[in-house]
């Protein structure tokens, strides 16, 4: 007899798109997070394929920091464009300018924390009720007690010790009026399962992902891109390198690795036989033991 | 590269344990010796090993969590935990063990096909093994393996690996298993957990986890039933598909194939599979856990909650309901009392007619005086629905037996159940 048995990534690829699914037969008004970085863009093509032939049913929203790379603003209208989307733009200069949150200052200045304030607003003025992330468990630890469908408050916050149990795959997306949902389709994906699906499924990267020469300095051990919105200290010094990015964020927080891994094949090489979590490179992370905790209970997704 | 992750399977695995039976140890030494482990992650838990003062690195740290978590040194809540070797890619349900989390131990065994369960070799069976057995059993895990751990505080001694494990099969007869195994391990000096351990010679059976990777799984799905819940139409309403309509949704159990005659429920009316869409192209076939979009030939109405089954081949359809209940709530269930339902993908509402009984989740004894179930109970009630569900013996199929029930002033998620008749 025949085995009917699925691939690991058929299995997870089928559960996301039931994930996506849901979302758009429980919510009226969902948004799928669009950052730019592999796990959002695996996201839109899950959405992709959960709803073919028909377009994606919701609209992709961008929360910009003004310090994004720009290849992957320009990547991001790219793939908008190729996949006929809606894209929403939240910008946290805008928050800036209305006052609403305040830059930091200093040499370690990042706007990832500003975020959660415009992405909090953006849901609020749109009237969402669902925001779809491409968050994954094994990113932090945090995130491994994290459910598909996260509850937030009103204020948008997540509360660890009252989560919903979430059983088989049934999904309660039941709300009052004002509070909405984090749903997070690719919860059971590691990195590694993330880049073999990209190359399974030949699934276009900003080139950032790819080995190339950029100046950079060291800070802490972390290799970072020397751009004007990074103040530098004089001990600082700006060196040409041959580096991909394994994560890409906002351009004051995102570190490097030095690589040659210049395709696919080479980057899951490389990936498999890293010795450092992804999240390793991210400075956000390494404010305190606990930093990922405390920024998800105040909205961050 | 070797292109071999394109055969791995996914193994879905939760483990269960009562207090300080080593159940972090085993997770960690797990992902520890599969080399699932970071340099940065190990270098995180060797810092903490040394502040607390432990001797060695402490290898349950890997899994601590939450910061109220570590501050109480207990576990709260279900962790999800990933790790792969070239045969299989692994999902631990990591549940805490105490007695107040039933909930959190059915929630982490729905989703998984097999349950490990610890047993502490000085203290033999206790009242939690009889616990967490009875809820892989009524959570209808199809593969149980008991590990016997901490062998090397008892010498490594066959005798008292036999005891237990003669004990544990007299118990577990008594409940629906279909396939259990023993291991003596020591998670902590990592004794036949990946490598096969040099002290106990008279052990000739696999690792844990060569079991995890070769223990058969594919038959763990419902491949006979022909069960299609239809989550969503898709409608294009483009030139291109213009008269599109496809139904989509995720294959609850059964193959399905272009050209089947096909029911739609609640409607009755029949049709034939027209064809089996996937962005990657049509299909010739469809199973359990596909997810994917079917036309049918004629044009009848059919919407989400509705499910598409074969014709000579139908589930159960009634609004009166038998199901175990895993209360899940501080609130105690309200006799008489009306409650969001979901099962697949129907949205209705039900009243809670009668208590049949409670189980003694310990001695598996039947409460048949007892009429409310609190948190963490377990029980059999009779439900009413105000429409029909569609629906299967949970035995038989988890997708199609299974329902959650919400409070509609909370939006809580109260319980669990499993469709008995």
């Amino acid at each position: 007899m025949k085995a009917y048995n699925l691939t690991h990534l058929k299995e997870l690829e089928s559960e996301a798109i039931f994930v996506l699914r849901e979302v758009a037969s429980q919510f009226d008004n969902p948004v799928l997070l669009f950052s730019g970085g592999k796990d959002s863009i695996v996201c839109a093509h899950l959405a992709r394929k959960a709803f073919f032939p028909a377009k994606v049913p919701f609209p992709l929203m961008h929360v910009d920091t003004g310090h994004n790379f720009p290849e992957t603003i320009e990547f991001r209208d790219q793939f908008i464009d190729k996949i006929g989307a809606q894209l929403i733009v939240a910008s946290v200069q805008d928050s800036i300018d209305q006052g609403k949150v305040r830059e930091e200052k200093g040499f370690n200045a990042s706007r990832n924390a500003l975020q959660t304030v415009t992405l909090l607003e953006a849901i609020e003025n749109n009237k969402f009720d669902a925001a779809i992330g491409g968050a994954r468990r094994d990113e932090e630890k945090a995130r491994a007690k994290e459910r598909f469908f996260s509850h937030r408050d009103e204020f948008g916050q997540w509360d660890p010790k009252n989560q919903r149990p979430e059983l088989w795959n049934i999904f309660n997306g039941m709300k009052h009026f004002g509070e909405n949902f984090r749903v997070f389709p690719i919860s059971n994906w590691t990195e590694m399962d993330v880049w073999q699906y990209i190359l399974h499924e030949r699934i276009e990267l900003p080139s950032l992902y790819f080995s190339h020469e950029r100046n950079c300095f060291i800070r802490d051990g972390v290799i970072m891109y020397a751009t004007d919105v990074i103040e530098r200290k004089d001990s600082e010094t700006i060196e040409r390198m041959q580096i991909r990015f394994r994560t890409i964020g906002d351009m004051t927080c995102t570190g490097a690795v030095e690589s040659n891994a210049d395709s696919l094949e080479k980057i899951i090489e490389e990936v498999a036989s890293t010795r450092t979590t992804e999240r390793g490179t991210r400075s956000d992370d390494k404010r305190s033991e606990a930093a990922m905790e405390d920024r998800k209970k105040q909205g961050y997704f | 590269m070797e292109e071999g992750y394109l055969d791995m399977e996914l193994l879905r695995f939760s483990t269960a344990g009562s207090v300080d039976d080593g159940k972090s140890t085993l997770i960690g030494r797990l992902l520890y010796d599969s080399k699932s482990i970071f340099e940065d992650q190990y270098e995180a838990i060797e810092a903490s090993s040394k502040k607390k003062g432990e001797g060695q690195v402490n290898l349950a740290l890997l899994t601590d969590g939450l910061r109220s978590e570590r501050e109480q040194g207990i576990t709260i809540d279900v962790a999800y935990r990933y790790f792969a070797t070239p045969k299989r890619k692994f999902i631990i349900a990591d549940t805490p063990g105490h007695i107040q989390y039933t909930r959190n131990m059915v929630t982490g065994a729905s989703t998984s096909n097999l349950s490990i369960i610890l047993i502490d070799a000085r203290k033999g069976i206790i009242e939690q093994t009889y616990r967490h057995t009875f809820i892989a059993s009524l959570l209808g895990i199809p593969h149980i393996v008991f590990c016997i751990n901490k062998m090397d505080l008892v010498d490594y001694d066959e005798a008292v690996f036999q005891k237990i494990k003669k004990d544990t099969e007299a118990f577990a007869s008594k409940l629906d298993v279909k396939d259990i195994h023993f291991i003596p391990i020591s998670a902590l000096k990592g004794d036949n957990i990946v490598n096969k351990s040099e002290n106990m010679d008279w052990y000739q059976g696999s690792t844990l986890l060569y079991l995890l990777e070769n223990i058969h799984i594919g038959s763990d799905h419902n491949h006979i039933d022909c069960r299609f819940p239809v989550q969503y139409v898709i409608r294009p309403q483009t030139d291109e598909f213009h008269d599109y309509r496809g139904y989509a949704g995720r294959i609850a159990g059964g193959i399905f194939k272009p050209g089947d005659s096909v029911v739609a429920l609640p409607s009755g009316f029949s049709s034939t599979i027209k064809s089996i869409d996937t962005m990657d192209g049509p299909i010739e076939e469809a199973f359990a856990p596909m997810s994917v979009t079917i036309t049918l030939n004629d044009e009848i109405d059919i919407s989400r909650g509705d499910m598409i089954v074969r014709e000579n081949n139908q589930p159960r359809v009634s609004q009166d309901l038998d199901v175990m209940l895993c209360w899940m709530n501080e609130r105690p269930i309200q006799l008489g009392g009306k409650y969001a339902l979901k099962h697949t993908s129907n949205d209705v509402r039900c009243v809670i007619k009668d208590v049949k009984y409670k189980v003694d989740i310990n001695t598996l004894h039947r409460m048949e005086e007892e009429q409310s179930l609190d948190m963490n109970d377990i029980g059999r009630v009779t439900i009413r629905t105000t429409k029909p569900l569609f629906f299967d013996n949970y035995k038989r199929n988890r997708n199609t037996g299974s329902i959650i029930l919400i409070d509609e002033t909370t939006n809580e998620t109260v319980a669990a159940g499993m469709i008995l008749t």
